[in-house]
């Protein structure tokens, strides 16, 4: 059973496997179907119609499966991989190692965004976007611009405080835990990372940015932690809700699975440490 | 056309949609309205027909105008009633419960009225052109 790792502590040698197992991820086409899918959802989930991957209670459990459907991927090309996650509470720098030019490679340079080191910098030859919102090819990003910020640890503890899973209307104006963490109210966890990073990943065609995985495993993570706290809490809503996915409604655009299935991941994954 | 025409060409259609995007602006209500995440929520203006804008914003045209929602052709987005175009093309969008709109290119991030995500999106873009959103 796999482990997923902040990636602060991975050794030199597991970030060398999940940066090539990506890369080969992506030469063999098995990549961008990642992007399309990720993308048509964010399109077509809606405030006041059907709603799955985003704004909606299954934002959680439909990441979950996303990132298992990615990982399991990887692990086709090297079965030693494990989606490892970004604490950016913790590495909430410029700087920070998540950044090296041995893992996921820097900011974008000033005059058009271009990432220029790393695995993933355009001039490899190896990280080219076919799936994208307009004509640059080379991956962006713009750390730090879009917002100045990145969530702190405080404000991550007041969103795991909230002690409902997520309420009516269900969708991007719902109190509660899952919309303060997807961050369309509240002080904004998950869309400000988005926001944060810039480039391809502010865009509905963010998967094309590695980091991408990072970010959603610790918001996978942050979602765990928060089950841990509390025990008799469940996934709402739990059943007859128009456009939304209860408890046991299956989940496009797999079918095979509800949130019930993914609520508890400890028979497939766990993660290295609470938070 | 040469490269020099051409740019040249470029060049005057630009000023000529400068003139009219002078007149809209003098003419139209002028919403701008920007929120980050962490910079305090948005405050969406309701768009109503009059909202409607055509003008050249760092060398780009924008225009923004209600849509038939019917009419929208991007797969299932529907209720966003209100169109926008960078140089032509279609900028995707999407209107929020609360009222605020987000666009394909800034997804994550809401602002207070369709000019003002038309303006950062052209901000983004740095000259590129739109391609149509696939969805396949
Ligand atoms: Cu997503
Ligand atoms: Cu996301």
């Amino acid at each position: 059973m796999g482990v997923r790792k902040n990636q602060a502590n991975l050794t030199a040698q597991e970030k060398r496997a999940f940066v090539n197992a990506v890369l080969a991820l992506k030469a063999n086409g098995g990549y961008d179907p990642f992007v399309t899918t990720h993308n048509q959802f964010i399109i077509s989930d809606v405030d006041n119609g059907e709603r799955t991957g985003h704004r909606s209670p299954s934002f959680l459990p439909w990441h979950r499966q996303y990132l298992l459907e990615f990982e399991r991927a990887l692990q086709a090309v090297d079965p030693s991989v494990n989606l490892p996650y970004w604490d950016w509470t913790a590495d909430r720098t410029a700087t920070a190692g998540i950044w090296g030019a041995d893992f996921m490679g820097g900011n974008g340079r000033s005059s058009d965004g271009q990432v220029t080191t790393g695995p993933f910098a355009f001039s490899g030859g190896n990280w080219r976007l076919n799936v994208n919102t307009d004509s640059r090819t080379y991956l962006r990003r713009q750390l730090g611009t879009g917002v100045a910020q990145l969530p702190s640890r405080t404000d991550t503890e007041s969103v795991l405080a909230i002690t409902t899973y997520d309420a009516a209307p269900w969708n991007s104006s719902s109190a509660g835990f899952r919309n303060n963490l997807e961050g369309w109210r509240g002080v904004n966890l998950h869309n400000r990372v988005h926001v944060w990073v810039g480039g391809q990943m502010a865009t509905g065609m963010s998967p094309n940015d590695p980091v991408f995985w990072l970010h959603h495993c610790f918001v996978d993570k942050l979602w765990s932690e928060w089950q841990k706290r509390n025990p008799g809490k469940t996934y709402l809503p739990t059943a007859g809700t128009p456009d939304v996915i209860d408890l046991n409604d299956r989940m496009k655009p797999w079918n095979t699975v509800t949130p019930a299935d993914l609520l508890d991941h400890s028979g497939t994954y766990t993660y290295d440490t609470g938070f | 056309m040469s490269e020099d025409t051409h740019a040249t060409e470029l060049t005057r259609r630009r000023m000529l949609q400068g003139a009219a995007a002078a007149l809209t602006v003098a003419t139209g209500t002028v919403v701008i309205g920007l929120a980050g995440p962490g910079g305090g929520a948005a405050t969406a203006a309701d768009p109503g027909a009059s909202d409607s804008f055509d003008e050249v914003f760092q060398g780009r045209r924008i225009q923004g105008r209600p849509a038939d929602v019917g009419s929208h052709h991007h797969g299932g987005a529907a209720g966003t009633g209100y169109e926008v175009r960078i140089d032509g093309d279609e900028l995707h969008m999407m209107r929020n419960a609360d009222g605020t709109w987000i666009s394909v290119v800034n997804h994550y991030q809401t602002f207070a009225t369709p000019r003002a995500l038309a303006r950062a999106a052209v901000n983004d873009l740095q000259g590129a052109t739109l391609v149509p959103v696939v969805t396949a």
